[in-house]
């Protein structure tokens, strides 16, 4: 399971933020997984306490609020943005080399309008930090 | 937003004791040649050894080693590919050899995501093959693997010299740990390239020959260690320690 990987990568730059914001205890992340990246959020909550070092008072107790983000792209040749369905637009190999790599959707994905691999990925890519809750050092 | 991946680079690579990027500035200068022979020779000299193919839209050290491509294992992250002692990792074990058009933020988020899930575990180096030019990835390199030391390549044509003196500028300018200048396809006994090293004071690495036995060679690792260009390389590795 690589989505423990990304959890570490989540916990560490929780830690990495709550320290440089002088927090003493983390009490709520919100954690926004696009939807290339095909993790189910219960899955990626199971990860992130899994991988969180219980030692570690500043996130032991931590909530974590994990959201999928609908995919968004905007083909750059015709300027128009479209939501790929990826059940019906990338097979399953295609789906599992999104799921690790989320930038691979240019070699699967096409502008519906113009058939183009020149997207922007506006939305919806892969996992990241939305806001950050906890208790200050006083 | 925070993207978290960066966060966890310096762990992932904790294990890994040294880094060297092999780069030049243009493509068809045999980066990719050196940079595997580099790994390999130094497998086979007992170096615990990975090898990362940067080059994202052009991959192709999966065909110089002979690498069986498919999508890795994985456990708590994903494991390189082992080809003969060497550890490899290649954006194409999940795209084979579909062409994958990337720029700008697509190359710097691919590249993140696969320093932030792979697990290299305990090396004593690891080969980067970078792409050619200044661009993206390069820049990346630099901000996000900034214990990297740099072997450059370059060739005895004049226009790979002008390409690669801006490579070792920037480098510079970046205060980049620059292990040595290395000229790759050397023919006869004139060496061109020896003059960009001494006007940049750079380490005068011992020289590759033009060599053509190698692509007879591709994808055969074994065969790949008989040739002098290995031979020459193996002379880089034994200098470099």
């Amino acid at each position: 399971m690589h989505e423990y990987a990304l959890a570490d990568a989540v916990i560490a730059a929780v830690r990495e933020t709550a320290r440089s914001q002088r927090m003493s205890r983390v009490l709520q992340v919100e954690v926004r997984i696009g939807q290339l990246q095909s993790i189910r959020p219960a899955t990626f909550e199971n990860a992130l306490t899994a991988v969180r070092p219980a030692s570690d008072a500043l996130v032991s107790s931590t909530e974590f609020s994990v959201v999928t983000v609908p995919v968004r792209l905007r083909c750059r040749p015709c300027n128009r943005e479209y939501a790929p369905d990826l059940d019906t637009e990338a097979d399953e190999h295609a789906t599992e080399a999104i799921h690790f790599v989320p930038e691979l959707a240019h070699a699967y994905l096409r502008c519906p309008h113009c058939d183009s691999p020149d997207f922007d990925i506006v939305d919806g890519r892969g996992v990241t930090l939305g806001r950050i809750e906890g208790e200050i050092d006083t | 937003m925070i993207d978290p991946r960066a966060a966890i680079i310096g762990e992932r690579l904790a294990g890994v004791r040294r880094i060297v990027a092999v780069t030049g500035g243009k493509g068809g200068i045999g980066k990719s040649l050196v940079s595997c022979l580099f790994a390999t020779v130094a497998a086979e000299r007992g170096l615990r050894t990975g090898l990362f193919d940067l080059d994202l839209t052009s991959p192709t050290d999966h065909v110089i080693l002979g690498a069986p491509m498919g999508f890795p294992s994985e456990e708590h992250g994903i494991d390189p590919a082992m080809c003969d002692g060497v550890r490899l990792m290649s954006i194409a074990m999940f795209s084979g050899s579909t062409p994958a058009p990337l720029r700008g933020a697509a190359l710097t988020g691919a590249l993140l995501e696969l320093l932030a899930i792979t697990r290299w575990g305990e090396l004593d180096l690891l080969v980067l093959d970078m792409p050619p030019g200044l661009g993206d990835t390069a820049l990346d390199a630099m901000r996000y693997l900034p214990r990297c030391e740099y072997l450059v390549v370059s060739t005895p044509s004049i226009v790979v010299r002008e390409t690669v003196r801006r490579m070792v500028q920037l480098l510079g300018e970046r205060h980049a740990s620059i292990l040595g200048l290395v000229e790759n396809f050397q023919s006869g006994d004139v060496a061109p390239s020896h003059e960009l090293a001494a006007e940049f004071q750079l380490r005068w690495l011992p020289g590759v020959p033009y060599d053509k036995s190698l692509e007879a060679a591709i994808g055969d690792v074994a065969g790949l260690r008989r040739t002098d260009a290995a031979k020459a390389v193996g002379r880089i590795v034994d200098e470099l320690g």
